[in-house]
């Protein structure tokens, strides 16, 4: 077992790569904040109190076409359902640790921090003391979005043009840089090709609805191609029920 | 409209999805078949955006040679298959999808 200090500094240092794959969206959320209209206060405090990269891209492309407030709240909400998915597959990490604990691990699941840990557990799906990895990994993400998003208010008032580069092919590959090495039997194989597909025809339902459905059905497909093999462990005595 | 009333709603929306499950973690026994769903979220939900972020602009299809996105979806896919190693993942992906950027911007 190994200890507390030392999970957590691996998590942190497990999440650079990500921290370096999402530097440039909460550059270009602070240029973007900024052109349409929020105050500098506000751009800050929306990073450190709501700490949701779509969901906060979203918002401040509503404020800029002039949404009313309950539109942009009930939006931020489907947007960031999916972060439900990954509070939900963190339950079973999570019983018995403090409810301080739980809040601050929920205050900063992102999909950054989620996929490092959870790549961690696929290597290693016994560990102890999961958590001190998890918020290595989320106190990392969390600096780093607290700092791109003030370069990102400073650099959008001297290059206006930042928020139209294509800055988010670093997310692309980061992603694909996580989810292909967890890829190693054909129900995980076939989950990820339905979830591709899924979410290319599903593109243009409204608030990014799509998303969530493709993983659901991507989530069905994986585990309907896995239940033999499920099956067939479960009588060995290592199911919960 | 008051910026500050904005971010108190969106925290609590954001907030109160990723809470409950984790809060309620204890109060519920989870069924072997969730557990062996829940094994297959971040393969889902990092996929799709995968695809809409690097196929999707502007709300339409691209399938062009001119998404550089493309050669760097590919790029990035087979590195990943071959070295099973985020970093590099990372490095060549980028790389092809900015060399590919300058080639088409120059046609």
């Amino acid at each position: 077992m190994q200890n507390k200090k030392t999970l957590f500094l691996l998590g942190l240092r497990d999440v650079i790569p990500l921290l370096i794959a999402a530097a440039p969206f909460g550059i270009v959320f602070g240029a973007l904040a900024q052109a349409n209209g929020l105050s500098v206060l506000a751009t800050m405090g929306m990073s450190a109190f709501v700490f949701a990269g779509s969901s906060q891209f979203v918002a401040v492309t509503l404020i800029g076409v002039g949404a009313a407030l309950p539109i942009i709240i009930v939006t931020v909400l489907i947007v960031n359902l999916r972060h439900m998915l990954y509070s939900i597959s963190l339950m079973p990490r999570v019983g018995g640790l403090s409810l301080g604990l739980r809040t601050i691990m929920s205050f900063w699941l992102t999909d950054e921090a989620y996929a490092t840990s959870s790549m961690k557990l696929q290597e290693n799906p016994k560990m102890v003391n999961f958590h001190w990895h998890y918020l290595g990994a989320a106190v990392g993400m969390y600096i780093n979005w607290q700092t791109c998003t003030g370069l990102g208010i400073l650099l959008g008032q001297q290059i206006p043009d930042l928020t139209k580069w294509g800055l988010d092919i670093a997310m692309v590959v980061a992603f694909v840089g996580i989810v292909v090495p967890m890829l190693k039997n054909r129900a995980q194989w076939a989950c990820a090709t339905a979830a591709f597909f899924c979410a290319l025809v599903t593109h243009d339902w409204p608030h990014q609805t799509g998303l969530l459905f493709s993983s659901l059905l991507a989530i069905t497909v994986g585990v309907l191609l896995s239940k033999k093999t499920y099956l067939s462990t479960a009588p060995s005595g290592d199911a919960d029920e | 409209m008051n910026e500050w009333v904005l971010i108190l709603g969106m925290m609590l929306v954001t907030f109160i999805p990723r809470f409950l499950p984790m809060a309620m973690a204890d109060r519920f026994r989870i069924p072997a078949i969730l557990r062996k769903a829940l094994e297959f979220v971040p393969i889902a939900v990092l996929t799709a955006i995968i695809a809409q972020a690097s196929l999707i602009h502007n709300g339409e299809f691209d399938l062009s040679f001119a998404n550089a996105y493309l050669y760097g979806l590919v790029a990035a896919f087979v590195t990943a298959l071959i070295t099973k190693h985020m970093f590099k993942t990372i490095v060549v992906g980028l790389v092809v999808y900015a060399i590919a950027f300058v080639i088409i911007s120059k046609i």
